[in-house]
Formats: C-alpha cells, structure tokens, sequence
C-alpha cells in the first residue's frame, strides 16, 4: 500500500511529535508514505474565508501533483482533510475546476476532478482493515480508558465529506480505539470544537471549550483523550494548564495524537512516538499501560 | 416499526426528582415511513400526557419543533425515524444552550434578543427614492438563501461558542444581519451597510466564530450561517475594519501561506495580536512559549519556503481580491 503523503503544517510545526510518529507507525503496518514534493498549506479554512479561489487552487495544485505520483493521498489532520474535501467537493462544478485549471496550468499542473483525500484514520478501516491492524497489536492496552476527539472538520459538513456514502465514518475514532484494545470513554462532547480557530481572537471562549472537554472526560475517569487533530492538539494539551487555570480547577488530562495511540498498542516506545514533547504529561498513563514501572 | 424513544425530561418548576434533567424511555410502535415527531405525537397521545414538546406544521416551515436528535439538533417534524434509529432506539433532548421550559420546550427569549440586537430591519442611509426600489433579481435570488430562515433554533442550539459563551450573536442573528449587508436597499446609496459592519466586526460579532460548522450542518433549510459570517467577515476587511486580532489573523495566515507556501506558526500569534506594539497580549502567551520551548514543541525560527514558491506567490498575485479601503481604526463613524 502506498499512498502520497499531505502530513500539513502543524505536524512540523506546532506538533512537531506527530509527524515522525505518523511516518514510523505506517511503516511498521506496510503502508508506504511519499511525502508530496513542495505541498501547500490547505489554507485550514481560513485563506478561504478571504479568498476561496486561491485557497482551492492550492489544494488543486497538491491534488494534481498527488495525480502525478498516480498515487491516493494520506493525511494525518482533520482539519487538512476537512479543509481539502470541502475544496474538492467544490470543483465537482465542471466550470468552477477548468477555471482553477486554467492557473494552473502555468506551472504545467492540471486536476482531474477525481482525487479522493483521506486522513489515516479513514484509510485504515476503510482500505487497511481493522482486523489486519488488529494482527499487529501486541500490548494490552484494556486498562487504559480513552476517549475520542475528532476535529470538527472531519465530521462536518457531512456532505463535502461523503458520509452519506461513510457512515462508518462518524464512528471510525471509537472503533479504532475498540481495535486497539483500549476502553472506550464515550462523551458528547467529541465532535465539537476545541477552540483552536478563536485562540489569538477570544482566548477566554478558547480556553473555556478546553476546560469544558478535558474537564467533562478527566471527570469521566479517562485516562487520555486521543484526536486525529494537531490543531486540537495544540490547543487541548498546549493550552490545557492555562484552560485549567481559567477553570480554577486541575485537568492533567494527557491529550494523544492518533498514531501515538497506535504506536502503544504495537508494542512501540513513548519515546519513539514522541510522548516527551507533550506539555501534559504522558506518564501516568505510560505506567497504566505498562510501558515503565 | 418498533422503536424506543429515549426523552430527557425535565420540570424545572416541580418540586421532588423531575425539578433535574433524567431519562425516560417509550416503547412505540410507528409506521415505517413516520416522522421523530409521529412518534412525539403518538406517546403524548396515547401513553403520557405529561410530555411536553412544540409543534405546529409538521411540514417543516413553522419552525417550531426544533430539538436535538442522537445529540444533533435538527426538525422532529422533518427526521424520518427510520434514518436515525441506532439499535433500536432514537434519542431525543430539548435544544441546547437555551433553557428549559419543560420536557422539549426551551425558552427563546435569548433567541429574540439577538435577532432583535441586530436590527432586523431595512435601513436606508441615503436619500430615499421617489419612487419603489428598483432591485435586481440577482440580488433577491442571492439573499432568498438567507430568508429561508424559519427561527427553528436548531443553529443557536448546537453553537460551540454560545455554549461557553452567551454573549455571541450567534449563527441566527448573524445570518439574520448578513440578509441586510448583502441586500441593496439597505446603508448608503451604494448598498453598503457601514454602520453595521462596524457593529458585527466588535467582540460577541462575526470575529468570535470558530467555523465549527456545527450551524451549516443543524439548519433545516440550508441557510449555512457560518458562511454568512464568513461573508460579512469579508464584508467588513473590504471596508477597512481590519484593526481586530480576526482580520489580523486571516491576513497574516494568507499572506504566510502566499509568500512561502506554509503556515510560519511562530510568527502567525505574534502578527494575529497586533505584533510587537501589543506587548500585554505577547507576555500573555510567555508561559505556553516557555513550556513548548523546554519541551522541544517551537516550530522552526526559520521558516522555510516550499520548493518552487515562485508558483505559489505568482497564484497569489493572480488571485488576489482589491485591496480594502484604507482606515486605521475602528471606531464607530457614527458617533
């Protein structure tokens, strides 16, 4: 399986631990990662919101180069995915892709219209198979109780992200924490937002959205929350001690990217995923699991 | 079909248990083809009538039986049962954010208050014409999407940030506003509304949306609130009410994105405050820096530009909207 690869901005940047965590975990499951040549920013929503045409077109632009490759591609971000599915469901009007084109073709690039980007998350129930990854898991990880967080853009708008034709969809994060082994702690708060896009406009709603999640799951006895978001990440573990403050009450609610959480139940090292860089500490959890006494 | 609805119930007013939020569960039989609110009916008529909801058209135009649905808000009148059942069972709760009545029934006065706040009417800033108004059909057609809106709620009930925050407008009255800056006949004699674009670009306006989206997928009729924002968002930078942390933010994330083909993370918060002039803002930030520092976490000092970048500024150049008139502040014109 092989797949090019759009890992977005933040896993090198902001959450620096989920980039080499992503590419280690697909490499030891088989599924081969080429990182796009010279890939863009999707514009996450907000170049959209000033200029939708130059936000689409560089997502066209990653898309005809993925094309080029002749390969699918694969994201590690909800928010990237989000971001480039509603651009792609947009260039479904015929007009609307030979405009964009018509931009690119400058540069010698042209889309075809029919490029279908997936997270990891997706890809593996959707191509992978949870019972293949099932074969790999190795730690028993039952002990640790773990609850979802999506990223709003990969749950919504439903209809940019097929999920008419993906009900599986709105429920991949807790079967992949059910495959892994994990206890699922389910909360109604999984889908909604964490506050990252206000953080430099209205701190206070920010932090008040992570102290209202991470409070409402920690109050639930999770041990760790987990999210195919480095946006949410930023915020809900970054942020947390300053949301807690806020709260005037103590969180210490470890926050997980998605791969990290894989990478433990294969047996992998918190240090080989990266866990050191979190601001909330992982160790209470690695002892949980029986990764270090 | 038989189908268990699960109710959250409440009676704020009783004395004993129901005073708080608890469960209760009506085994039903319904026809196949029946709607959430045949089966609401059909237990108020036939097994308790203490249930309590709102409903009027059960044709989904009164916009009365607004309520969440498996933990999303939407129409009982207009959600065929058989789509949501989840083993066996649908559950319903009153709209969010707004308080409860009782059973399904919420009070709108907070509703009201916003629509009112954003004087949801036509005001005409120039001289008036002698005769009728003269509208093209482009415009009506464009702003009929908007005036879809039948004040379910549904939107306000699932807001991210009126829930941590009940001072935001919130996605109904700010599509609700956006229906006069996009309508002709409303601000000066050019259609533009600047007295509310002033108004909408302060806090609890368009800059405090999270563009969760949560708003675009509650509404019944498709009015897709949080692109109203988005474009009254637009409206306003084109104005030149851009002295606020939002259109900073969007214009340093463009103009990063623009010149070098990725997010520059380092310098996107710094830039969003108002850069180095607004030193409160930036020390605010020292404690994160400071752990994401010992912890490894900055993003690179420098920041790198994507190979051939060249294509990605010329795009930009090619794609860049006009630039906004020029104003430094945004205080009020209007006294």
């Amino acid at each position: 399986m092989k797949y090019a690869f759009f890992p977005g901005c933040v896993s090198q940047g902001g959450a620096p631990e989920l980039y080499p965590a992503a590419r280690v975990v697909c490499q030891r499951l088989g599924i081969e990662l080429e990182e796009i040549p010279g890939w863009t920013c999707t514009g996450a929503g907000v170049i959209q919101e000033k200029n939708q045409l130059f936000g689409d077109t560089l997502n066209a632009r990653n898309f005809a180069k993925a094309e080029q490759m002749g390969l699918p591609i694969l994201t590690i971000c909800s928010t990237c995915q989000g971001v480039m599915s509603q651009a792609n469901h947009r260039m479904r009007d015929a007009e609307y892709l030979a405009e964009i084109n018509s931009y690119l073709a400058e540069e010698g690039l042209e889309y075809s219209g029919q490029s279908e980007p997936k997270h990891l998350l997706w890809i593996l129930i959707e191509d992978y198979g949870l019972d293949r990854l099932g074969g790999y898991i190795t730690r028993q990880l039952t002990d640790l109780k773990i609850a979802p967080f999506y990223g709003c853009y990969i749950v919504r708008p439903t209809e940019a992200l097929d999920i008419a034709d993906h009900p599986e969809r709105q429920q991949s994060l807790e079967m992949l924490i059910q495959t892994l082994g994990a206890t699922l702690v389910d909360f109604e708060g999984k889908t909604r937002c964490c506050g990252f896009p206000i953080l430099t406009i209205n701190q206070k709603n920010s932090m008040a959205m992570v102290g209202k999640h991470t409070s409402e799951v920690k109050d639930l006895g999770a041990d760790a929350m987990v999210t195919p978001c480095p946006l949410c990440h930023l915020n809900l573990d970054g942020f947390q001690p300053k949301a807690a403050s806020q709260a005037r009450r103590s969180i210490d609610l470890p926050i997980l990217h998605m791969p990290q959480l894989i990478g433990l139940a294969m047996g992998m090292s918190p240090n080989e995923l990266g866990m050191k860089r979190h601001i909330i500490s992982t160790g209470p959890l690695e002892v949980k699991a029986g990764v270090r006494r | 079909m038989d189908v268990t609805i699960r109710v959250k119930r409440q009676d704020p007013e009783a004395d004993g248990e129901h005073r708080l939020p608890y469960w209760q569960e009506y085994p039903v039989t319904i026809a196949d083809n029946a709607t959430v609110l045949d089966a609401l009916i059909q237990i108020r008529e036939d097994d308790d009538g203490t249930l309590s909801l709102r409903c009027s058209c059960r044709s989904a135009i009164c916009g009365s039986c607004a309520m969440r649905i498996n933990g999303h808000a939407g129409l009982a009148c207009k959600t065929i049962a058989n789509t949501v059942v989840q083993d066996g069972v649908i559950t319903v709760e009153p709209a969010g954010v707004m308080p409860v009545v009782k059973d399904l029934v919420v009070n709108f006065d907070m509703f009201w208050e916003k629509i009112e706040a954003v004087d949801p009417f036509l005001k005409h800033m120039g001289r008036e014409p002698d005769g009728e108004y003269i509208v093209s059909n482009d415009a009506m057609l464009h702003l009929s999407g908007v005036t879809s809106c039948i004040m379910c709620g549904a939107c306000v009930s699932d807001c991210t940030v009126l829930e941590v925050d009940p001072t935001f407008l919130g996605p109904a009255a700010l599509a609700k506003a956006y229906r006069f800056t996009a309508d002709p006949r409303d601000g000066d004699s050019d259609g533009v509304s600047m007295e509310r674009l002033w108004a909408l670009s302060e806090p609890t306006g368009v800059w405090d949306c999270t563009r969760c989206n949560e708003c675009v997928q509650a509404c019944p009729k498709g009015v897709a609130p949080m692109d109203r924002i988005m474009a009254i968002r637009e409206q306003a930078i084109q104005q030149g009410y851009n002295n606020n942390n939002g259109a900073r933010h969007t214009d340093a994330f463009t103009e990063s994105v623009a010149h070098s083909g990725r997010l520059d993370e380092l310098r996107l918060p710094i830039k969003s405050v108002g850069g180095f002039t607004n030193m409160p803002a930036l020390m605010d930030y020292m404690p994160v820096a400071f752990r994401a520092l010992r912890r490894g976490k900055m993003p690179p000092i420098a920041h790198k530009n994507v190979d051939n970048v060249e294509a990605v500024r010329r795009l930009f150049r090619q794609l860049e909207p006009d630039p906004p008139a020029p104003r430094v502040s945004n205080n009020s014109p209007f006294g």
